[in-house]
């Protein structure tokens, strides 16, 4: 286990590193000139060879990227070309709100998911199967920035129950949640359902069934044990789309996440600070698939961990 | 030998029973399938819609009435009027084809590019292999309508860039697929047939391979113009994607969300029509899975 873990985490380098280099080249991949962005349209030349000199623009790829991820590995993520501030004391707060909204989100896919999941499997082609399905269909086909403006409407314009934007106090955190969570929730339903069927259909069950063990015990003690093994992979890949989901479901909400702050960096055309998101939003979703890899390995002891 | 030949000649049509009848069961399962039938019909209904519906139609989608500015539904305006008093649903009958377009144009971008090197991938093995994966690995780090995101503010924002981010934020789905596939088909025994027959490289990834990849990439492919649908709309929504006053469902949606409290039903019937699109390539792509799969074959 300890070996396979090891080799795991070295494995995440070059993925780690990649995605530092694609990431480094969005803003030389840019036509235009950053510093000519920086300065504006009108700026005079010198100006404009001042910033790239502090920039270090004309110093060889290499040595620029050298220095982007020297920097980012002690925490440094530039200066914002916008507010001139490091980007770092910019992001971090906002950061923290949008792994809020992403856990939050997972936590009420997972549960609802799962729930959902269960009865459908347990009940197969009964109406509150049928209903759950159609119901999660709909959930995938679902526009979270739409539901989200549809639940403001029913529930914050309309019914007056929760605060229509922002995110403070427990009030204010439902309504996005549920906006961004539905989606997820959906997929684990599914998930959730087609791999109970699998398991249940299994001698094992039927086994369990001909002692004459009660289905309670046999649906949550054997059944639902090894149909979860699937619905872990698929809940960890579910927290990396919450995390970028949240970039529309802030821009609904008017959140002052990381993902609004992407939105508007992109349209300022600040690059330092869109380099910034989107790096953190993928190291936090490769970590995160590592540990349910990890997980999974762990809870499906039938799988070979030398593969 | 010439006798084995043309001994070998009228069996030809048994030799090529197999994929009939397999094409055969695939139909009767999928026309057994109610929901994917429905599925099927209404993007049909929906594509020849896209098409003839902007002639069938006497208004312009960028007509504005400036008096029955946010009137809501009546005989007059099915689906009521925007902030300037344009027909809502003139404008989503006339967007119908963009949401399609973008759907069918990225998937089919990125699995030209994704099949490729999947195929590439699982065939030739080794070092290759290893350092097409870690290239899609990288990719894929970056989740959902993130890729696109960054490829958008590289490019900048219209419809054609937002066609392209998604195109290439569906390769690695479908390179990774396909490489799957292509192990297990080049490990059958009838490959190994073939190769010793002095079949090369291309003959067998062509007329042997490629045929037996093809299903999971047209489940893939269906099942993904859905997610290519909700992102492209998603970037546009964000001001990222169309620009106005093209009658893209996203940048509808945009429009109409400042005035949510008093005209609810600018921001309504777009993403309606977004979930109806998306739920017909779900509910297809589902029943599509339904028959191709081999385990379902009871």
């Amino acid at each position: 286990m300890t070996v396979y873990i090891i080799r795991r985490v070295l494995q995440l380098i070059p993925v780690l590193l990649g995605v530092s280099i694609l990431v480094f080249s969005l803003m030389h991949l840019t036509p235009g000139n950053p510093a000519q962005l920086m300065a504006g349209e009108s700026a005079p030349p010198d100006t404009i060879e001042q910033i790239e000199e502090s920039l270090g623009l004309n110093d060889p790829l290499p040595v620029q990227y050298w220095d982007y991820i020297s920097g980012v590995v002690q925490g440094d993520l530039g200066t914002s070309m916008r507010y001139n501030t490091p980007v770092a004391d910019e992001v971090w707060p906002k950061f923290k709100v949008t792994l809020e909204l992403s856990i939050y989100s997972t936590i009420l896919s997972i549960f609802m998911g799962l729930l959902a999941g269960i009865i459908s499997a347990v009940r197969q082609y009964s109406i509150s199967d049928i209903t759950i399905m159609i119901i999660a269909l709909f959930g995938l086909s679902m526009p979270n920035f739409w539901l989200g403006l549809m639940l403001i409407q029913w529930f914050a314009v309309n019914l007056g129950w929760f605060p229509p934007t922002g995110w403070e106090g427990p009030s204010s955190i439902v309504l996005p949640v549920i906006s961004l969570g539905t989606a997820g929730a959906a997929i684990i339903a599914r998930m959730t359902r087609s791999s109970m069927l699998d398991v249940i259909s299994q001698d094992y069950i039927r086994t369990a069934r001909a002692k004459g063990v009660k289905k309670r015990v046999i649906i949550y003690k054997h059944a639902l044990k090894n149909a979860l093994i699937p619905v872990v992979t698929v809940a960890g890949l579910q927290f990396g789309a919450l995390l970028a989901g949240a970039v529309l479901t802030e821009s609904v909400f008017a959140i002052n996440g990381m993902g609004r702050l992407l939105v508007d960096s992109i349209i300022q055309r600040d690059f330092p600070v869109v380099q910034a998101c989107i790096l953190i939003i993928a190291v936090v979703f490769v970590v995160v698939n590592l540990i349910v890899d990890i997980s999974y390995k762990f809870l499906n002891k039938r799988i070979d961990l030398n593969d | 030998m010439s006798n084995q030949q043309v001994e070998a000649a009228p069996t030809q049509p048994k030799v090529e029973n197999p994929r009939v009848k397999a094409a055969k069961d695939f139909y009767r399962r999928l026309k057994k399938n109610v929901p994917a039938l429905i599925g099927f019909y209404t993007i049909l209904i929906l594509v020849i819609f896209s098409i003839i519906g902007p002639w069938m139609l006497s208004t312009d989608p960028s007509d504005t009435d400036v008096i029955n500015k946010f009137a809501g539904p009546s005989a007059e305006h099915w689906f009521g009027t925007d902030h300037l008093g344009r027909d809502i649903f003139t404008r989503i009958i006339h967007g119908m084809k963009l949401t399609l377009g973008i759907g069918f144009a990225s998937v089919f971008m990125g699995a030209a590019m994704g099949i490729p090197i999947g195929i590439i991938a699982g065939y030739y093995g080794g070092k290759i292999d290893a350092v097409i994966m870690r290239f899609i690995d990288i990719l894929l780090a970056f989740p959902g309508i993130l890729l696109a995101l960054a490829i958008v503010s590289i490019l900048g924002g219209s419809l054609v860039n937002v066609t392209i981010a998604v195109a290439i934020y569906a390769i690695p789905g479908f390179a990774r697929i396909i490489r799957g596939s292509t192990l297990a088909a080049k490990n059958l025994e009838y490959v190994d047939a073939i190769k010793a027959l002095g079949a090369g490289d291309g003959r067998i990834i062509f007329k042997h391979i490629l045929p037996n990849v093809l299903s999971p990439v047209i489940v893939n492919a269906t099942l993904y113009i859905a997610t290519a649908i909700l992102t492209a709309a998603g970037l546009s929504f964000l001001g990222m994607g169309a620009q106005p006053p093209q009658p893209e469902w996203g940048a509808m949606l945009n429009d109409g969300r400042s005035y949510m409290r008093d005209a609810g039903h600018i921001a309504f019937f777009p993403g309606m029509a977004i979930v109806i699109v998306v739920l017909a390539f779900n509910i297809f792509g589902d029943g599509l899975r339904d028959a191709l799969d081999p385990k379902m074959k009871k």
